[in-house]
């Protein structure tokens, strides 16, 4: 496998540290005028989650990580796994684990298009789209005439999630969320 | 790609307008603006400090020979100063290889000064005086090596050993790798931990530098009775602006550092450096009592306008030369 020195460093770049894939998400170059050059670096790890902070000599290199960013569709849940299907025509099909889907849980569809990311072939973590279309399943009943301002109310959609939707907003509708906020945006154009 | 420059119009005249202020400043002073060559047959010895080189053929198809780009233009400067010239100044680019990032550009603006008969204080005095003219800040701090470890660490970094060094630099600057030896791990607690808090509220001069990094400054004895290099460090918002030293005028004690260098870049596996036996020369001469100092003016512009970046006070940064 091939590895980076620091000042290859860039945003987004997966390396290994400590045994596990992370992403670099920022390097800064330090040097006292007279004294040895650092890089220190932020990094997420990828199975935790977590923000790692580490400072290496400068020209240091780590062993890039096998981590690929890929388009799936989303298929089905079998109590256990999610899977998902490439969309590049090799139909190859990935089960991802509840730990890996724990991010786009909320916002999984049939037949929508989701990055899954694999480490060594498996999938590490699922990233769903900014915006989907998802139809509400329970809230109160919609108030006629409301359509400008006013107060909101939660509403249940089909995936399990609440989201805070607008007073005239009725069971059955389809609305179009954006899943960075978990906000509403606008009910969905038929 | 991009033609535009990195810099805006507006950033580019307070270049224009900085250098005007620095001349009006050391022209009151009479002191007396220089220029020496950027291309030199020597260059700074320090390990940490990468040359760049070329190779100038002095006729047509002749045998060339290797000349460095200057990393500061402190050594033609010191032999004026052997020749007489009084208190000089220069404004000039200089470049350091390997040195790119947030602060640094390997091609960026050096001012540099020398007084004759200045002790160390006087000319941090002056340094505080033209940071004053350029930034407004009338207050500065002056607080030694020892103190800002002592108060970011907790540790008297004269006195504490090899070990615990490395232990701290682990915990505190989050340092992964090799053991570090003694500099090398008070560089990364330097960068990591005590830099950042520096300056913060007005300009302080970091003073009384540990003997193995005086570089070209004296070496004295601070209150505690330990050796201590002649030598300040300026720091603003958290940058480092400028390098003084009281300057080294044994010619004896300037080649064994030399010498020492060149020890030590060999043992690291870096190129050695050519003696500048002009400058050793110059020293044996009879040079003046000074001190002198290089600010860096890329720096000085950025905290001027607000910047965050080098490349937004850099008409063109390397990437697009």
């Amino acid at each position: 496998m091939a590895s980076y020195s620091t000042n290859e460093f860039r945003s987004g770049l997966k390396v290994m540290l400590d045994g596990d894939p992370c992403a670099v998400i920022d390097n800064e170059f330090v040097k006292p005028g007279k004294g040895q050059a650092f890089n220190r670096v932020k990094l997420r790890n990828l199975k935790s989650g977590r923000v790692w902070e580490r400072t290496f000599k400068s020209g240091e290199s780590l062993e890039a990580a096998d981590v690929m960013d890929y388009d799936m569709e989303y298929l089905y849940n079998d109590g256990e796994f999610w899977h998902f299907m490439m969309t590049d025509g090799s139909f190859e099909q990935h089960a991802a684990d509840a730990k890996a889907i724990e991010d786009a849980k909320d916002w999984l569809k049939e037949q929508e298009t989701y990055v899954v990311t694999l480490y060594n072939g498996e999938p590490l973590s699922v990233s769903p789209p900014n915006f989907v279309e998802l139809e509400v399943i329970e809230t109160d009943p919609g108030l006629k005439g409301d359509t400008a301002q006013g107060g909101s109310k939660p509403a249940k959609l089909s995936t399990g999630a609440s989201v805070n939707v607008p007073l005239f907003v009725n069971e059955g509708e389809v609305l179009r969320i954006d899943t960075r906020k978990g906000e509403y945006v606008s009910r969905a154009k038929s | 790609m991009h033609w535009q420059p990195a810099a805006s119009l507006s950033n580019i005249r307070a270049r224009a307008a900085l250098y005007a202020q620095i001349r009006a400043f050391f022209a009151q002073r009479n002191v007396l603006e220089v220029e020496t060559p950027i291309l030199n047959a020597s260059t700074a010895s320090e390990p940490q400090l990468r040359s760049l080189q070329t190779i100038v053929q002095r006729e047509e198809g002749g045998a060339g020979s290797p000349f460095y780009l200057h990393t500061s233009p402190e050594y033609p400067m010191k032999r004026l100063l052997a020749a007489g010239s009084g208190a000089i100044y220069q404004i000039c680019k200089t470049f350091r290889d390997g040195e790119r990032g947030r602060r640094h550009n390997p091609e960026f603006t050096m001012l540099e000064w020398y007084r004759p008969d200045f002790t160390l204080q006087r000319l941090i005095e002056e340094v505080a005086q033209l940071v004053n003219t350029v930034l407004g800040t009338a207050s500065y701090r002056v607080i030694s090596y020892r103190q800002a470890f002592v108060d970011a660490l907790g540790t008297d970094p004269f006195r504490a050993t090899e070990r615990s060094l490395n232990a701290l630099a682990e915990h505190y600057a989050h340092y992964e790798g090799e053991q570090l030896d003694r500099d090398a791990a008070l560089d990364v607690l330097m960068a990591c931990v005590i830099e950042p808090r520096l300056g913060a509220s007005q300009p302080e001069f970091l003073v009384d530098y540990p003997p193995s990094q005086a570089s070209l400054a004296r070496v004295v004895k601070d209150d505690q009775g330990d050796e201590v290099a002649a030598r300040f460090e300026l720091y603003i918002d958290g940058l480092e602006l400028a390098n003084g030293y009281w300057e080294l005028c044994d010619a004896a004690e300037q080649r064994r550092r030399f010498e020492a260098d060149n020890h030590q870049r060999k043992a690291l596996g870096f190129e050695e450096i050519p003696l500048d036996e002009h400058l050793l020369a110059a020293l044996n001469e009879g040079f003046p009592d000074c001190s002198g100092v290089a600010l860096g003016l890329d720096r000085l512009l950025m905290i001027q306008q607000g910047a965050q970046s080098i490349d937004e006070v850099l008409c063109f940064p390397i990437e697009r030369v």
